[in-house]
C-alpha cells in the first residue's frame, strides 16, 4: 500500500492487465506522450488497469477522470496527484 | 454475386483430438482416443466426469498478449483457429475489402469459464475485483467479435446459438450472405466450457454419461449408449463465393457447400410429437431430405452420412430410423469420430464438417470408436473401421437440445 506508483511500475501495471500491442515498446519515450488509442489500449484497457491501482495501491481514480487521460504521461500524473484512500 | 455453390478454401481446428487441421486429421483416421477423465477442474464429486479437452494450447505463446486477458479459452481456441483457417485459405484480409468479409459462428454460452471466474470475484471480494473486460468476454459473440476485430472484417456478420446444430446452422447462413453479395465469410464454431458452471448446464439436460471409463463414456449407436460426453474446441470454416475465390486466385478448395437445411421438432408431449413414425426423428429426417434436394442430388449421390451421435437409445433411434428412411436400411456409411473428442455443443457440427471435408478430400472415411456394431434393430451401415471411399458428397446431421436439427450437405 505504501508503495508509490512510477513510470516503471505504472508500465508493468498495464503490461499485465492489459497486455502489449504488437510493435509496441511500452518501455520506450515515445510511448509516454503518444495517444493511448495509437499504442493500442482502449477505455476498457484503462479500466482494466486503474481497477487494479485501486485494489491494490488505495488510488482511487473516477471514471471519468481516466477517460480524459489521453496518454501515459497524463494517466501517471493524474495517479500521482490522487488521493490514496483506504481499499 | 455467383449462382454456384460456396466454397470452402481454409480450415483450422483446435479439437481434442489435435491443434491444426492435419494434426486433427491423422488423429482421427488413427481412431486415437482423447476423451479422459476431467483435469480443467475438480469434478470428482459430479455424476459425470468425462470429456474431451484440447491439451498442449500454449495461450501465450499463440494469443497476442493485448487479447490475453480479454478472452475466455475457448475464444482464444477461435482465434488460433481462425489463423489458421485464414493461413490455409491463404487470405490476406488487408487485401480484401473488409465489407466484403464477414464473420459468423456458432456458440453457446460464450466465455463461460472466464464469465464465472468474474462472478466469483464479484461476489466474493466486490465489483472492483471484476475485470473490465468481462463486460464482452463472456458473451456468446466474443468469438465472432474478436475475430472480426483482428482480421478487419466489417461484413454481414453474427452468431448462431442452437447448441450443437449450431456448426451447421453458422454455415447456412453463411451461404445466405455470400448469396446476397459477401465475398468470403469465417464461418463454423468453436466451443468449450470445462467449468462448474458449464458443467451445470450440461449436466441439466439430462443426457450425459456417467460412466468413468473413457473407452465406455461415448457409445453413439451401440447397445449400451449411455449418454454424451461433452467437450471442448471446434473448427473455423472459411468460405467464399466461388466467383470471388476463383477472381482472387485460388487453386485448391476442399469442396462446396451444397445444401443445407433446419427443422425444429414439436413439443414432446405434443400429438405430432407421438405420431412421429421416426420416434423423435421426423424433424431430423424432414432436415437430411430437404438439405440432399436443395444440393440438387438424390440421396444415392451420397456417400457418407456424418452422424449426430447423442448417444442415448432413443436419440439414436430416431436418427438411425431418419437416416434408414432416407437412405433404405444399411444403404449408405454412417460415421461418428466424435467418439474420439465427445461433443463439442457449438463446436461440434463445423468440427464434423471439416473432418467430412478431409475425407472427402483423402477418400477414405474416418472410424466410430469404441462401438463394436450399431444395436440391433438399429438398420445403419456404422463405420467402426477406417474405411476406403469413392464418395464425392457427404451429408453432416447435427441436433440441439431442445429440437433443433440442421442437415448440411458438402462436396468435393
Amino acid at each position: 500500500m505504501s508503495q508509490t506508483i512510477d513510470r516503471e511500475v505504472l508500465t508493468r501495471l498495464l503490461r499485465e492487465s492489459a497486455g502489449v500491442e504488437e510493435g509496441v515498446d511500452l518501455d520506450g519515450e515515445e510511448v509516454l506522450d503518444t495517444p493511448f488509442v495509437e499504442i493500442g489500449y482502449d477505455s476498457l484497457a484503462l479500466l482494466q488497469v486503474t481497477g487494479r491501482i485501486r485494489r491494490e495501491y488505495g488510488i482511487d481514480l473516477p471514471d471519468d477522470a481516466v477517460s480524459d487521460a489521453e496518454t501515459f504521461r497524463s494517466l501517471l500524473d493524474m495517479i500521482q496527484s490522487a488521493p490514496i484512500v483506504a481499499s | 454475386m455467383s449462382v454456384s455453390a460456396p466454397v470452402v478454401t481454409g480450415l483450422g481446428i483446435a479439437a481434442p483430438t489435435g491443434l491444426g487441421v492435419e494434426q486433427h486429421w491423422q488423429a482421427t483416421l488413427a481412431g486415437r482416443p482423447a476423451i479422459g477423465e476431467l483435469t480443467r477442474f475438480d469434478a470428482s464429486r459430479y455424476p459425470s466426469r468425462l470429456a474431451g479437452e484440447v491439451t498442449g494450447f500454449d495461450a501465450e505463446a499463440r494469443i497476442p498478449s493485448r487479447l490475453l486477458p480479454q478472452t475466455d479459452r475457448s475464444t482464444q481456441f477461435a482465434l488460433v483457429a481462425a489463423e489458421e483457417a485464414l493461413g490455409d485459405a491463404a487470405v490476406n484480409p488487408e487485401e480484401l475489402p473488409e465489407y466484403g468479409m464477414g464473420v459468423i459462428t456458432s456458440a453457446s454460452g460464450g466465455g463461460v469459464e472466464f464469465g464465472q471466474r468474474e462472478l466469483g470475484l464479484l461476489w466474493s471480494k466486490g465489483k472492483e475485483y471484476v475485470s473490465a473486460y468481462q463486460s464482452f468476454a463472456w458473451f456468446y459473440a466474443a468469438n465472432t467479435g474478436q475475430i472480426s476485430i483482428r482480421h478487419h472484417m466489417r461484413g454481414p456478420s453474427g452468431v448462431v446459438v442452437t447448441d450443437q446444430a449450431g456448426g451447421l446452422d453458422a454455415l447456412g447462413h453463411a451461404r445466405r450472405q455470400i448469396r446476397k453479395g459477401t465475398e468470403l465469410v469465417v464461418s463454423g464454431g468453436v466451443d468449450g466450457a470445462l467449468c462448474p458452471w458449464g458443467w451445470m448446464g450440461q449436466l441439466a439436460t439430462g443426457l450425459l454419461s456417467r460412466s468413468t471409463d473413457p473407452a465406455q463414456g461415448f457409445l453413439p449407436f451401440s447397445a449400451d449408449a449411455n449418454g454424451y460426453v461433452p467437450g471442448e474446441g471446434g473448427a473455423i470454416i472459411v468460405v467464399e463465393d466461388a466467383d470471388a475465390a476463383r477472381a482472387r486466385g485460388v487453386e485448391r478448395v476442399y469442396g462446396r457447400i451444397l445444401g443445407y437445411a433446419a427443422t425444429f421438432d414439436p413439443r414432446p408431449s405434443s400429438e405430432d410429437a407421438e405420431n412421429d413414425p421416426l420416434a423423435g426423428g421426423g424433424g431430423l429426417l424432414r432436415a437430411a431430405r430437404q438439405a440432399v434436394a436443395d444440393a440438387g442430388l438424390a440421396p444415392a449421390d451420397i456417400g457418407v452420412v456424418f452422424a449426430d451421435a447423442a448417444a442415448t437409445a432413443r436419440l439414436d433411434r430416431a436418427e438411425a430410423l431418419a437416416i434408414s428412411a432416407l437412405f433404405g436400411p444399411n444403404a449408405v456409411p454412417v460415421t461418428a469420430p466424435k467418439t474420439m473428442t465427445g461433443r463439442l455443443i457449438g463446436g461440434g457440427a463445423s468440427l464434423d464438417v471439416a473432418t467430412a471435408l478431409l475425407s472427402l478430400r483423402d477418400h477414405v472415411i474416418p472410424p466410430t470408436i469404441n462401438v463394436a456394431q450399431a444395436a440391433p434393430g438399429l438398420p445403419i451401415d456404422l463405420v467402426t473401421e477406417a474405411r476406403e471411399t469413392d464418395a464425392s458428397a457427404a451429408l453432416v446431421l447435427a441436433r440441439g437440445y431442445s429440437g433443433f436439427n440442421a442437415a448440411l450437405v458438402v462436396g468435393a
